[in-house]
């Protein structure tokens, strides 16, 4: 740590603590003012300093979104010359983490309210703004990138005061890239964020707002205490599972994990107990001392939820064990993920994966890609049904194919509640929108003169095939979303089969709105009509209800599959692309008695073009 | 002949054969097949191993090419030794190898029978455009000991002749004919193209009668193949000319098989139809896999097992024959498995089809699925031969890929 006078880790007075998070959306410049927050306390020097030194993952660093949170402690002495000690509590940026979101804004006093000051706010920002705001946080109004051309810091000094009810004069307006008022932020935060308030003399008690797993050291679980303190070498317990693990390593992250005797009331650290899965160690949980530790756990603890499920498949059969393995690995770092076996007529061996919503599983997907070397096919992402039958059984659907057939008398899928952020130019394009996707306006308000906050429920499934894509489309990209789930709704739900040749294909199986069922089947059996190569004899495609036929195309027999002409300088090359074809053919993948290129799944799948989407 | 690069070994510089190849030759028949590079003017559709009078420049003369393919006629003597192996078949392809003077024509043949002898009943083809024969040119030829000629007509409709980029009109070619016979050639073939965009099926019926009236005793009748690299394929690709529609394709090839058999022509290979005893022996000597050398740039050979191909553009073929060396620029020693591939791939073509008996049990049952699906005529097991139906023709690539070797 570079300040050696600073209060040490275990013994600091709650009164000099400040604990505080910063809530920006994507490419707003939090991690950059995480930065400038490094080295205008020294805690890096100039010569250690890279871009985004707090996100750790590639895929953030590339992404500029963070993925799982940190702490790091930083001394600081303020303009009253005592030192602080500020604990800065990365949050996860995205819509599907809005649990984690929770847990971290729980683990503070305060909140930086970050914004583009040439962009003002954006949806998912408000929603973590009252997430802030219900968790009675001191919120500090900031404007960032106000050295920028298009920046228009004025306005959006009003709409940010509008929303929170400020002062625009309160606003603070920096530029994370220069450091510009960064200063006199970080004393805004020691005057206006309220210290922390525990009982030093209580039984332990601190609450898990993040835990990662680390090759070489295990779990690393970050707590912020909240009663008493956690000691090396104590034995500790976890309050949801019961389970006890002994506290091989207790420290605070300067911004390198720094060992420590003990952390104390008030303060923000992290614990190394030898665990290897981060499901022992879950966020939101409390940990309390085994000997004489606390009854009452810290509220809000919820296990994590998966709403959004795939089928993730090797393109290449014979990697499914690796496929296996990279998922135990992953596992070890994703409370959220599950997954099990799953086999597909179409698309082999591969697993059933369960999401907290699309972002997280792109980047799962893009995990296994990249560091473990697959080439995978999903397929579309698909909503938890619960389905009632007519002799009071019910059922929970996570693969459509599952769908029983016949005798239901209710289907269940998930809502959720969608704030959408945009200007008011595009306010009639976003209502059709959600009118096509089956969305009911709950409210709308203006956040400024030309921002509109629109408020409404939508079905999860219609949200998440492509609905951020649409809406970005038909706002020119300037509408941002939020949702969050809210329960379930009874609707008008089927499922449409995909026969080849009167065979089913199980991955192209679909849960939709009876009234989209239609729209749904012509485009799939359109889809592959193009796709899949002529074969021997006629193949209809059929999209059909239960035994109903809904969409009809059919794929010609071939009639001509011969080269013309095959003399004396042909020979070699026709013998080398038919056993080039040979190959090809083993690959192909059986249905019934079709045969599909592997290539053609992957096409019908891709969701360049969405089959959901009414024509 | 199309000629398209493949991968292979070195071929050595001498020419010589592997041990196996070079004991093994003599026990089937030897052809020889002579390229002449050369044509007036390129065709749309064109990919063979040809060039015009000003795509060639200074670079490889047409007047020297003749000397140049009769040193390679004495290499092969040296390389295959002083075993006594008649030619039965030769075929001057090209190209236009009547762009070249008879004579030159008459001095390449005339180095074949000097170094390896000409069987009595030899065929010897050479093609030819309707544009670049004139009867005494036919007359010569003839009398030098050509006894077959192949026109390429391709089409009577001006408009398919148009598309194909032809030079001549739809009535040189049945001059050409008439000139042939009178000049005392028995057997003459004609080329035809169908399928080509734009086609009706009266203008191709047009064209078979035509090239059935025409005293022709052969006739092969191709798919229009849009070939990557030529001018056709550039216009397709822009989308000025549509491409060719296999069901159009496939129609056309049955309308062309009726006309053919009502005349008195039979099938013997997918594209080729005869009068009885018109065979071309040539052709056939390629698909039953027996031994031939190719004379020339870009020319493919094959002896006992060894394949090889020379090298591509006329002035690096007389480079390498001005040396002394070899022309070959690669080769291939087919192993069993790609020896018995070739000919599965080949034989199926044919009339005469494929031995069952030299069949595995799993491509026995390749073949009872095909013939359930009437792709193989059902008497296969009873005459022991494996022959197409009329579907199965037209799916013959479909079924080989089926049979080849695993």
């Amino acid at each position: 740590m570079a300040n050696s006078s600073a209060p040490k880790p275990g013994s600091t007075d709650p009164s000099v603590i400040r604990n505080f998070c910063i809530i920006a959306h994507i490419d707003h410049g939090k991690s950059t003012l995480a930065d400038r927050m490094l080295q205008i306390t020294g805690v890096v020097d100039s010569r250690q300093m890279r871009a985004q030194y707090l996100d750790r993952m590639d895929i953030e660093r590339e992404r500029g979104i963070t993925i799982k949170s940190q702490a790091v402690r930083l001394p600081f002495t303020a303009d009253d010359g005592v030192t602080y000690i500020l604990n800065l509590i990365d949050t996860p940026g995205h819509v599907d983490f809005t649990y984690e979101v929770s847990r971290s804004l729980a683990a503070c006093e305060g909140a930086i309210l970050l914004v583009d000051a040439a962009q003002g706010i954006e949806a998912q920002t408000l929603a973590n703004l009252y997430l802030a705001l219900e968790n009675d946080l001191q919120v500090i109004p900031v404007l960032n990138k106000i050295d920028l051309p298009a920046a228009q810091p004025e306005k959006y000094a009003a709409e940010l005061a509008h929303i929170i009810g400020c002062d625009p004069a309160d606003v603070l307006k920096v530029s994370a890239k220069t450091g510009l008022g960064v200063g006199e932020l970080l004393n805004e935060v020691v005057k206006l964020i309220p210290a922390p308030i525990g009982d030093a003399d209580a039984p332990a008690r601190a609450m898990i707002f993040d835990s990662v797993y680390d090759t070489y050291r295990g779990v690393v679980t970050y707590v912020r205490v909240i009663d008493g303190q956690l000691s090396t070498r104590e034995r500790i317990s976890m309050m949801s599972t019961g389970a006890t693990h002994e506290l091989l390593e207790v420290g605070v992250i300067s911004p390198e994990p720094v060992p420590s005797a003990a952390v104390g009331v008030g303060e923000v650290g992290y614990l190394i107990t030898g665990v290897k899965d981060v499901r022992q160690s879950r966020v939101g949980d409390t940990v309390t001392s085994s000997l004489r530790g606390a009854t009452q756990a810290l509220g809000g603890y919820r296990d994590p939820k998966p709403m959004v499920f795939s089928g993730l498949y090797p393109l290449d059969g014979s990697d499914y064990p690796l496929l296996r393995d990279a998922l135990d690995k992953l596992k070890l770092n994703d409370a959220a993920l599950v997954y099990e076996p799953e086999t597909s007529v179409a698309l082999g061996f591969g697993f059933r994966c369960g999401f907290l919503g699309l972002l997280h599983l792109e980047i799962v997907r893009e995990r296994l890609e990249r560091e473990f070397n697959l080439d995978l096919i999903s397929t579309a992402p698909n909503v938890v049904y619960r389905v009632r039958m007519d002799d009071g059984s019910e059922l929970i659907v996570t693969n459509p194919s599952e769908f029983p057939s016949g005798k239901i008398s209710e289907v269940n899928e998930p809502v959720v509640r969608a704030t959408i952020l945009a200007p008011s130019d595009y306010v009639g394009a976003i209502m059709e929108l959600c009118q096509t996707r089956r969305g009911v306006l709950m409210g709308m308000d203006y956040l400024s003169e030309d921002r509109v906050e629109l408020r409404y429920t939508l079905p999860l499934a219609e949200i998440v095939f492509d609905f951020f894509d649409a809406l970005k489309s038909k706002t020119r990209g300037y509408a941002s979303l939020d949702y969050e789930p809210t329960g379930e709704q009874a609707s008008d739900l089927v499922k449409v089969d995909i026969l080849l040749h009167g065979d089913a294909v199980d991955a192209f199986s679909a849960i939709v709105h009876k009234d989209k069922a239609y729209a749904y089947g012509v485009h799939m059996a359109g889809k592959l009509k193009d796709l899949i190569p002529r074969q021997q004899f006629e193949v209809p495609i059929q999209a059909a209800i239960g035994a109903r036929v809904i969409a009809r195309e059919s794929i010609r027999a071939i009639r001509k599959d011969v080269l013309a002409k095959c003399y004396g300088g042909d020979i070699s090359r026709k013998r080398k692309l038919l056993e080039k074809q040979k190959e090809g053919k083993k690959r192909m993948k059986m249905v019934g008695r079709v045969e599909v290129p592997q290539e053609a799944f992957i096409a019908a799948l891709s969701t360049d073009e969405s089959p959901a989407k009414p024509k | 002949m199309p000629s398209l690069p493949v991968d292979g070994e070195p071929a050595p510089v001498d020419g010589a054969l592997p041990t196996a190849s070079a004991e093994a030759f003599g026990q089937r028949g030897l052809s020889f097949y002579v390229h002449v590079p050369y044509c007036a003017s390129r065709c749309g559709y064109c990919d063979f191993n040809t060039y015009t009078a000003s795509e060639l420049g200074a670079s490889a003369s047409q007047s020297g090419y003749a000397a140049q393919a009769m040193a390679e006629v004495r290499l092969a003597r040296r390389v295959l030794g002083d075993r006594d192996v008649p030619v039965s078949t030769v075929f001057f392809g090209g190209g236009t190898p009547t762009l070249l003077p008879a004579q030159d024509l008459s001095d390449m043949l005339g180095a074949i029978r000097d170094e390896f002898g000409l069987a009595a009943d030899a065929e010897v083809t050479t093609e030819a455009n309707p544009d670049s024969v004139s009867p005494e040119s036919l007359g010569l030829l003839r009398s030098a000991g050509f006894t077959r000629i192949s026109f390429g007509m391709q089409s009577v409709a001006t408009n398919v002749l148009q598309v194909l980029e032809r030079t001549h009109t739809p009535g040189r070619a049945i001059e050409a004919i008439d000139e042939a016979q009178s000049a005392g050639f028995e057997h003459v073939n004609v080329d035809l193209i169908y399928a080509t965009p734009g086609e009706t099926s009266d203008d191709f019926a047009r064209s078979l009668n035509a090239a059935i009236s025409s005293g022709a005793d052969h006739v092969s009748a191709y798919s229009l193949i849009v070939e990557d690299g030529t001018r056709l394929a550039g216009k397709v690709r822009r989308g000025e000319i549509s491409d060719v529609d296999d069901d159009v394709a496939a129609d056309r090839y049955i309308q062309a098989d009726s006309a053919f058999t009502a005349a008195g022509f039979q099938w013997y290979e997918v594209s080729n139809w005869a009068k009885p005893g018109g065979e071309c022996r040539h052709n056939l000597a390629y698909w039953r896999s027996d031994d031939w050398w190719g004379i020339g740039p870009g020319a493919h050979s094959h002896i006992a097992g060894t394949r090889w191909w020379n090298v591509r553009h006329p002035s690096a073929y007389g480079d390498r024959i001005e040396a002394g060396l070899s022309p070959a620029q690669a080769r291939e020693i087919l192993t069993g498995d790609q020896q018995r591939d070739e000919q599965i791939l080949l034989a199926i073509r044919l009339k005469d089809g494929l031995i069952a008996a030299g069949l595995s049990g799993e491509q026995l049952k390749v073949v009872d699925v095909a013939a359930d699906n009437g792709l193989v005529n059902s008497d296969w097991a009873a005459t022991g031969r494996v022959t197409l139906t009329q579907k199965g023709r037209l799916l013959a690539d479909r079924l080989a890929i089926d049979l080849l070797t695993e």
